[in-house]
């Protein structure tokens, strides 16, 4: 991907152990397709840097009001702060990392 | 005719309705919103869609036992229980008790970054939770179209709104969707209108600085309803739609007579006065005694004890009374004994619709059995003509079905006076129709009053003057003249002749009997006069004949002493004649 090494200073959020997200409603191909995509992001650029949780909210549908879940599957940025939300199967790498600000990360 | 229509209709089997228990809505959509079906809720800002979102809410649960899920987008479950917690819905009062579930659904576009393909099955899981937690019949949400600044891609929020709305349907719950109004169309995204099953309107018109709230349902789904727009009003106690066609002329009426408070205009009603629970409008020009009358009619309806509420919109309460007292009408004791009422206020205080829900409320508080309302024709300067007697309409059936007796005043100008026609068209909404005016004559004004109308009893016909004294307003007898009634200086005129008619006829009476006694005494003079002279021709003829008896006697005696004589050769006497 692209290197652009302007930043040069390391984000104060390198330390931390990012944790994610990934809301799904039941096995649907997009919830698939999401939780996919989303480890092959981790893997590449926060590798063991990361804790993924997945809340099915068929199982547990009282989990969604909480973090104003609308639209399946969203994926959130607990940590490090502030919340981000990504919503679709993540297919686009570029705005998932863009939204989920790992650009840093992958400066390094 | 209506009644017939309503019974032959009940014979078939209606779409269900969940009625919205808010005042009016459900008489002009028939019995409530379509049960177990969208309806929206659409209007511009300030229009009171949240509002009545929610008193739909509050009545199902607090009148129909419905529990109610609001899922709101654009305020939070905290700022919603404040601010409809004046209008005495406590929403945590009901969340505790499990009857709401409060859901403040927050997009921010900002926070959230899109990327491929999704639904919105986590705000179907979300309701679908809420709904099945307290087993919910009612829904709102409020406003759904907030989504579409959420998320961008149209083509999903659109079929997932579309899909939505089938899904609420299958679940059977009862959903009001509350929506901006759009440009030239219902809502912004000229969606929601075509997948509700009922969509009611709400508008917000100001016009001549006065806000009309109107309510209009545009389309009912498997119902009839009324098609009308209906003004609506936000009051202390929520959402009060007011139809103007719910009156089916359907109320008891009384055949107890009240009277006037004048004797002599009872007098000119063939029963002696005026129905219970009827109206009367009192019309007339400027300075004819209307409000006089009907202090006049006030004061006799708290003297039978009965409560009366006075609307003065051209005078204070205090300026009332001391008008009235001026004129031998003390209005002060009933003030005090809780019987009167005067609730006054300027017409430009508020619009028309207000108006009415400040009399219906004061009706509800007050329960009088009379009403009066002075002047109605200054209700014009509030709204259109229209407006006003459509505003009067539902004020007369509401008073009608209640059966209050309603006294308005009306001020006719003085041009159309003879007309006798009322800017508010309401004369035929009346029963009885009072008229008042100026007899005005040579160098001089005088009352009169008529009746033009009373319905359900014959009336005299006459114009009648009346004087307002200083023991309250009294007919005068009428007064016939050579040509017609007259009144005023004519009156009088008219009364000074007839008085030294009546003086001379006296007088000649009187000449008469002084005329009759004399030749009496002549008569009775000359009667003495003959019994006089008869006497003394009696006295003189008896003397005569006693003389003549007495010479007869002398003359027998004579007689006899000449035959004894004779017999002893006595010679005759000298001649028997001395």
């Amino acid at each position: 991907m692209q290197t652009p090494s302007d930043s040069s200073a390391s984000s104060p959020a390198d330390e931390e152990i990012w944790e994610l997200r990934l809301y799904v409603a039941g096995q649907t191909v997009k919830s698939v397709t999401a939780l996919a995509n989303l480890k092959k992001y981790c893997e590449t650029h926060l590798k063991g840097r990361y804790k993924i949780e997945i809340i099915d909210l068929l199982l547990h549908p009282q989990l969604a009001e909480g973090d104003q879940i609308l639209a399946i599957p969203t994926l959130v940025r607990k940590v490090p702060s502030p919340i981000r939300k990504i919503i679709g199967d993540l297919s686009n790498q570029e705005r998932v990392l863009v939204g989920l600000d790992i650009r840093a990360v992958e400066n390094k | 005719m209506s009644i017939h229509l309503s019974s032959s209709a009940s014979h078939f089997p209606t779409l269900p309705k969940a009625p919205t228990g808010i005042n009016g809505l459900d008489e002009i959509t028939e019995g409530g919103l379509p049960k177990g079906r969208p309806t929206l809720l659409c209007g511009s800002a300030g229009c009171g869609k949240t509002l009545m979102a929610v008193e739909f809410l509050v009545r199902g649960i607090l009148d129909y036992d419905e529990p109610g899920v609001l899922m709101a987008f654009e305020e939070t479950a905290v700022e919603l229980a404040d601010n409809v917690q004046s209008l005495g819905f406590d929403l945590r009062q009901l969340q505790a008790d499990k009857k709401l579930r409060l859901d403040h659904v927050h997009v921010d576009r900002s926070e959230i970054e899109e990327t491929g393909e999704y639904d919105l099955e986590g705000l179907f899981i979300r309701l679908g939770y809420a709904i099945d937690t307290i087993g919910a019949k009612r829904v709102v949400l409020d406003t759904i179209e907030s989504l579409f600044s959420g998320f961008t891609n149209q083509a999903v929020l659109r079929s997932e709104i579309r899909r939505l709305f089938r899904w609420l349907k299958d679940k059977g719950v009862t959903t009001i969707i509350t929506a901006e109004r759009g440009e030239g169309s219902l809502t912004r995204q000229g969606l929601e209108e075509y997948v509700s099953d009922c969509v009611i309107l709400l508008d917000n018109r100001v016009i001549n600085q006065i806000t009309t709230r109107r309510l209009r349902i545009v389309k009912y789904r498997g119902s009839t309803h009324g098609t009308n727009e209906y003004p609506y009003l936000i009051t202390e106690d929520g959402i009060s739609v007011l139809p103007v066609t719910s009156l089916r002329l359907a109320h008891d009426v009384s055949n107890d007579i009240i009277s006037t408070g004048v004797p002599g205009l009872d007098e000119m009603f063939t029963r002696k006065g005026l129905y219970r629970g009827s109206s009367i409008l009192i019309t007339g020009t400027a300075g004819t005694a209307k409000t006089t009358l009907s202090a006049a009619f006030a004061l006799e309806a708290c003297r039978r004890g009965e409560r009366c509420l006075f609307f003065a919109f051209e005078e204070s309460p205090q300026q009332l009374i001391r008008n009235m007292r001026a004129v031998g009408m003390d209005l002060e004791p009933f003030l005090a004994q809780g019987l009167l009422h005067i609730e006054a206020s300027r017409p430009t205080l508020n619009g028309l619709e207000q108006h009415l829900v400040t009399i219906h409320k004061l009706l509800t508080e007050f329960k009088p059995q009379n009403v009066i309302i002075d002047p109605i024709s200054n209700l014009v300067s509030v709204g259109s003509i229209s407006e006003v007697r459509g505003m009067l309409t539902r004020l007369i059936d509401l008073l009608k079905v209640q059966g209050i007796s309603a006294l308005f005043t009306a001020l006719v100008s003085g041009r159309n006076a003879n007309q006798e026609m009322t800017e508010e068209g309401v004369s035929s909404l009346v029963d009885t129709w009072i008229h008042v005016r100026d007899l005005e004559g040579i160098g001089e004004r005088n009352r009169g009053v008529s009746i033009l109308k009373a319905r359900g009893m014959a009336h005299s016909n006459q114009v009648r003057e009346f004087l307002v004294t200083d023991h309250g307003v009294q007919l005068l007898d009428v007064i016939v003249g050579p040509a017609g009634i007259i009144t005023g200086a004519s009156r009088l005129t008219q009364q000074l002749q007839e008085q030294s008619q009546l003086l001379a006829s006296q007088q000649e009476a009187e000449r008469r009997d002084r005329e009759l006694e004399r030749k009496r005494r002549v008569l009775e003079a000359t009667i003495a006069n003959l019994r006089t002279e008869f006497e003394s021709v009696e006295e003189e003829l008896r003397q005569v004949n006693h003389e003549e008896e007495q010479r007869q006697q002398a003359l027998a005696t004579n007689r006899q002493q000449l035959a004894k004589g004779y017999s002893n050769r006595q010679p005759a006497s000298p001649s028997p004649n001395q």
